[in-house]
């Protein structure tokens, strides 16, 4: 059984109120970058920047968006056995440094992706800053990070599964 | 994502899976290359050994910026610096290796089917860097990536081989994964420098190069071995040179797409003119770039890890 812990309503609120308090505390948009963590903190990435686009009344374009994959990053690779990690695109099509960064993930957990999200960043220049926005805080933090804007938040055991419309049809979010 | 081996001993044994996989693998090593630091903690902490009995600048350079630029530590090891010199075995050379805990092999060798004995005989994971007349894997794989990267297929795609197929290992690579990947391969040079029954690996051979120019995409120029002539294979290399090299004249007579490359280095004025090296439609430098990339996805394919293998 799995329990469902935002509908599709729900996931539109957590966005909306993120949107928000993103743009509250960052006012000059020209600043700002988006950039989402593979796979599916893309997605999330994605509403965030019609989200803060929608505030700030200009075109989704005019915000530098970017997509990240942590794999090489990862500080598991000797646990993954023959079978290796498919990477995803890392595509930064604008230069970080001098820009607020808005990095989104879907789900913050132990704060392991986090970590290698941050290196893979400082990696492409240095950025004036950078925050992190999550749709879900399940607990659980392995590292000392924490998220600067959560959609959710609860200490949560089960496994957390984000679904959303351009990848799964519908946006929802359940605990396996 | 698994290639389901510990070593890369050559590319006859991989199915059309294992290299596709290893096409669709390439793109995130090579966007590294645009980062300010090009550089990832992928293999941070493995240990690769360069081993080589051979000389080789750019496939050990090459191999070596590929570890590099993953985090591993790189040992390069030449013969004449070691111990071979006294007289050492192979085996005990690979085990010594071991002892010291390298994590990859990368060997060159005169003998065909060297990498293969190391292979057998270590938990380390073995990539041939070039074995005899036999396999250049990573060559091959370079040589495909940079036709798929540009044709952005390799079905059907029509690819040449030019000049001395008997003793070129990356002749060999290039057929096999060519022909698994469905692409249709012909072989040019002269009769003494074509292997016997190569049309069974379903290839088609040209002794005439101006005939077989006329209906390729791809064009991969071998280097001639000038000592190859002191063994009578062919007259002269003025000879050669009149029947084999590719110039201006000869790539007019190809489509104008044509992609011309070499697997270095080039002897200039022999197997290739010149003006054809540095035309618009040699990508042989940009080989070199993909090189790196390739070796990087090989290297984190075959990653050393906690299970399975040890």
């Amino acid at each position: 059984m799995s329990e469902i812990i935002l509908d599709s309503n729900g996931f539109q609120k957590a966005v909306e109120t993120l949107s928000k308090d993103i743009f509250e505390k960052n006012k000059n948009i020209a600043d700002i970058a988006v950039v989402g963590i593979q796979h599916k903190g893309v997605c999330v990435a994605k509403r965030l920047l019609a989200g803060l686009a929608k505030l700030a009344a200009i075109d989704e374009r005019d915000i530098p968006f970017g997509t990240l994959d942590i794999t090489l990053y990862r500080d598991d690779l000797d646990n993954f056995g023959a079978d290796m990690p498919v990477i995803k695109d890392t595509l930064i099509p604008f230069d970080i440094s001098k820009k607020k960064i808005i990095l989104v993930d879907d789900v913050l957990y132990t704060g392991r992706t986090v970590r290698a999200a941050l290196d893979v960043l400082m990696h492409f220049g240095r950025p004036k800053c950078i925050q992190l926005a999550v749709l879900i805080d399940r607990g659980h933090r392995e590292l000392p990070i924490e998220a600067g804007y959560t959609g959710f938040k609860s200490v949560i055991d089960g496994k957390v599964k984000v679904e959303c419309k351009e990848m799964d049809g519908q946006d929802r979010v359940i605990i396996l | 994502m698994s290639l389901n081996r510990k070593d890369l001993l050559g590319l006859e044994h991989l199915d059309k899976k294992d290299l596709q996989l290893i096409l669709d693998s390439v793109k995130p090593f090579k966007d590294l290359f645009t980062r300010s630091v090009k550089k990832a903690p992928t293999l941070i902490g493995k240990t690769v050994v360069t081993l080589f009995y051979e000389p080789s600048t750019r496939t050990r350079t090459s191999f070596e910026i590929a570890a590099k630029r993953l985090s591993a530590d790189v040992v390069n090891l030449t013969v004449s610096a070691s111990s071979v010199v006294k007289g050492e075995s192979l085996i005990d050379t690979g085990k010594t290796l071991e002892a010291m805990k390298a994590d990859y092999v990368i060997i060159r060798h005169s003998l065909s089917g060297t990498p293969d004995i190391l292979a057998r005989n270590l938990n380390a994971s073995i990539i041939n860097a070039g074995d005899g007349f036999h396999e250049h894997p990573t060559q091959g794989l370079l040589d495909l990536y940079t036709m798929y990267e540009k044709k952005k297929t390799l079905e059907g795609l029509r690819v040449l081989l030019v000049g001395d197929i008997l003793h070129s290992r990356v002749a060999k690579s290039n057929i096999w994964a060519l022909t698994k990947m469905g692409a249709k391969v012909s072989v040019a040079g002269p009769p003494t420098l074509i292997p016997d029954k190569i049309e069974e690996l379903g290839v088609k051979v040209y002794y005439d190069l101006d005939e077989a120019i006329k209906e390729a995409d791809v064009v991969n120029i071998l280097r001639i071995q000038l000592e190859r002539q002191q063994e009578n294979l062919f007259p002269s290399v003025r000879e050669y040179v009149e029947l084999y090299q590719l110039t201006k004249e000869r790539l007019a007579k190809a489509k104008s797409g044509v992609m011309i490359m070499h697997p270095g280095p080039m002897n200039r004025g022999v197997e290739i003119s010149s003006d054809v090296a540095d035309s618009p439609n040699a990508v042989i430098y940009e080989q070199v770039t993909n090189g790196i990339a390739v070796r990087m996805a090989v290297l984190y394919l075959l990653k050393p890890n906690n299970k399975g293998k040890k």
